[in-house]
């Protein structure tokens, strides 16, 4: 009886949706621009797709609100994808027949981008990805663009500063998710580059509640000058506890992941002299008034921080920021709404300020950054200061 | 060496107080209900995150504390009326089930009621760690490994001394005939899962500043501390104490000695070998079927 009904109501369900898309359709068709997006708002990446959504939704208003682009009106079409790569394939294949969109941004985490990039090759649409992987850009797909920096050159980052201080053997203690994972073989690969040697490595769960075992075995192995956390979460602030626990005397690096102002409040004291690779954005009111992105980090982190409470401005939104821009300058260059000539003309960007750096793309670079767009950072005084 | 092995000694006491502390929750509801509470990492974290946004309205810590312990005892008493009562005659799986649902139900609700950020809290009497034989161990592992043998001891009283504890065990060797001797049997299921919420928020409030809170850290500290309940022997606040002790301290020396890659390996392989060999856990009670 039961599953009579329940099929009964998802058919009635389904008419009345189907129904509306046709309705709504053919009105919209002409003035203006659908842009459709698929972000982990829920689930365990909730805190990338979140601040990106609200980005979005923020910026499309203001945009609409002083006359649009090339005359027309933009429309976010959003599915929540909660992180799932396959939710992310029916929502995108949605997005583009069902909802017929001009173009695509999303996917907060790597693996729902690479998972439905494939499909957005075959539909011939620009996308703009807010993930980190190396490996959606690399090798370049003609539709295909992303907006954060990648974990290697984070790696790159943090071992030129290690060479600068002259710090070449080190330990590493990494979180086993997916971003310490990556970012852990990838420093790996770098290393031997910058002249690094890896003494120890280690890893911890992403949700362990105790890591001096593995730092206990790093403070005994003999010769380490300087210790690299890739992780994110609380891993890394537990770390950073138990680091200053055991009183190793060497100093520590973080990741970009822990790059927001929860972790000096979750390490607390521990978190002093600690040196972590970062986005402008984070450092917007220290950064020196000649510095080119001065300007777009701080208009972001003033009106972002204005709607949702200067706590909730991250480097994440930023990358939305950053993809919503990026294209709408496309679309005002192509001077056209032709997704080709949009395409072209996306990949023609040259020298965009963005939140996340100076992007210039080109045929061979979809990403358009350099290590420029990193900034070392210190940890004192419970603040961020930028070191040289 | 001894310093090294210390060290990880340390490091698998700290963890092993905290799964300890969780397994006590199971280890209550499960002696009046045999029902195994999957929602008990919720409350836990209920603990946690409740203490800190009430401090951060402007509530002084220790009243911030309490009150938080007092919403998750609500929300035990809630679960307890709401979904367990209303599936009376339903069997023991069926209300694990229900468990699991509001555990995911509790998740989703801290997710809008608070928010998806971690927070920490000041620990209890500071971060200054205390050095033993050249390793270390931070006070607040003490205070949980302090607070957790205390509440061991309250139970073992309630339980053994007390007629509302007796009247919990009582209830759950027989239901009806403790209905029979004057039992209220309703009450006594209430206030055993208002109990172990009250139990799980302590544990929340305690190791936040050592591990830090968000809305889903009950998943994790559910499942280790049910690992504790089922290696102590399922019911016995002894046996989850030093299921938990043995879990973390197999944990770290594995971590140290073997691979931290392999850590929870072996010590799941642990607790499958022991219940291999003793099925009702290390201090359970044996079970006899009537046939």
């Amino acid at each position: 009886m039961t599953s009579v009904i329940s099929r009964r109501t998802l058919l009635a369900a389904a008419a009345a949706f189907g129904m509306l898309s046709v309705s709504v359709a053919p009105a919209s068709a002409a003035d203006t621009i659908k842009v459709g997006t698929f972000l982990a708002v829920t689930g365990p990446a909730s805190f990338l797709g979140d601040p990106e959504l609200k980005t979005l939704q923020m910026y499309v208003d203001k945009i609409n609100d002083s006359g649009g682009v090339l005359g027309k009106k933009l429309e976010l079409v959003h599915y929540d994808t909660a992180a799932d790569p396959n939710k992310a394939v029916t929502f995108v294949k949605r997005l583009l027949d069902q909802d017929e969109v001009d173009v695509l941004l999303g996917g907060s985490a790597s693996g729902e981008t690479l998972a439905v990039m494939p499909m957005v090759e075959k539909a011939e649409i620009p996308y703009i990805s807010f993930a980190g992987a190396r490996k959606i850009v690399d090798p370049v797909q003609k539709w295909t663009f992303k907006t954060p920096h990648t974990d290697t050159m984070a790696c790159q980052k943090i071992f030129e500063d290690m060479k600068k201080r002259g710090l070449t053997k080190i330990g590493m203690i990494s979180g086993t998710d997916g971003f310490g994972a990556s970012m852990q073989a990838e420093c790996k690969a770098e290393a031997g580059k910058y002249g690094v040697n890896i003494l120890v490595d280690e890893t911890y769960g992403p949700k362990d509640t105790d890591m001096t075992a593995q730092l206990t075995k790093i403070k005994a192995t003999a010769g380490v000058q300087a210790v690299l956390n890739p992780g994110f979460g609380q891993g890394p602030a537990i770390v950073t506890k138990n680091f200053k626990q055991l009183g190793l005397n060497v100093p520590l690096y973080q990741s970009h992941g822990v790059a927001s102002k929860k972790f000096i409040e979750l390490a607390g004291d521990a978190a002093e002299g600690v040196r972590l690779p970062a986005a402008a954005l984070l450092v917007a009111d220290k950064l020196p008034d000649s510095d080119p992105q001065k300007k777009v980090v701080t208009a972001y982190t003033a009106e972002f921080g204005a709607k949702y409470g200067a706590e909730a401005v991250s480097t994440f939104g930023g990358h939305a920021y950053d993809g919503l821009m990026l294209i709408v300058d496309a679309y005002k260059r192509a001077g056209s709404t032709d997704k080709a000539k949009v395409r072209d003309a996306l990949e023609a960007t040259k020298g965009y300020v963005g939140t996340g750096g100076v992007v210039t793309f080109s045929a061979t670079d979809h990403m358009g950054l350099d290590l420029s767009a990193f900034r070392m950072l210190e940890i004192r005084h419970g603040d961020w200061t930028l070191v040289n | 060496m001894l310093g090294e092995f210390l060290q990880y000694l340390f490091s698998g006491l700290t963890s092993g107080a905290i799964y300890a502390l969780v397994g006590l929750g199971f280890a209550l509801i499960y002696n009046a209900s045999h029902v195994i509470n999957f929602a008990q990492g919720e409350f836990v974290m209920l603990g946690g995150m409740g203490t800190v946004f009430i401090a951060a309205a402007g509530v002084p810590l220790p009243l911030a504390g309490l009150l938080a312990v007092l919403l998750a005892t609500v929300v035990g008493f809630a679960l307890e009326k709401l979904a367990v009562e209303q599936t009376r005659n339903a069997s023991v799986v069926t209300l694990i089930i229900i468990t699991i649902g509001a555990s995911i139900f509790v998740r989703g609700g801290a997710q809008v009621a608070f928010d998806k950020q971690f927070h920490t809290l000041p620990s209890f009497s500071g971060d200054t760690p205390i050095n033993i034989l050249g390793a270390t161990i931070t006070p607040q592992s003490l205070w949980v490994l302090g607070i957790t043998v205390v509440i061991v001891l309250l139970l073992q009283y309630f339980f053994t001394r007390t007629l509302l504890g007796k009247a919990i065990l009582a209830t759950s060797h027989n239901p009806m005939a403790a209905r029979l001797v004057g039992i209220n049997v309703n009450a006594i299921l209430l206030m055993s899962f208002g109990l172990s919420a009250a139990l799980g928020a302590v544990a929340g409030i305690l190791i936040t500043p050592i591990t830090s809170t968000n809305y889903e850290v009950g998943i994790m500290l559910g499942l280790k501390g049910f690992c504790a309940a089922i290696l102590g022997g399922l019911g016995s606040g002894f046996g989850a104490i030093a299921g938990g002790v043995i879990l973390g301290v197999a944990e770290a020396l594995g971590a140290g000695y073997i691979s931290s890659e392999y850590k929870d390996v072996i010590a799941f392989v642990i607790i499958l070998a022991a219940l291999f060999f003793m099925p009702s856990g290390l201090f359970g009670k044996r079970g006899t079927d009537r046939v």
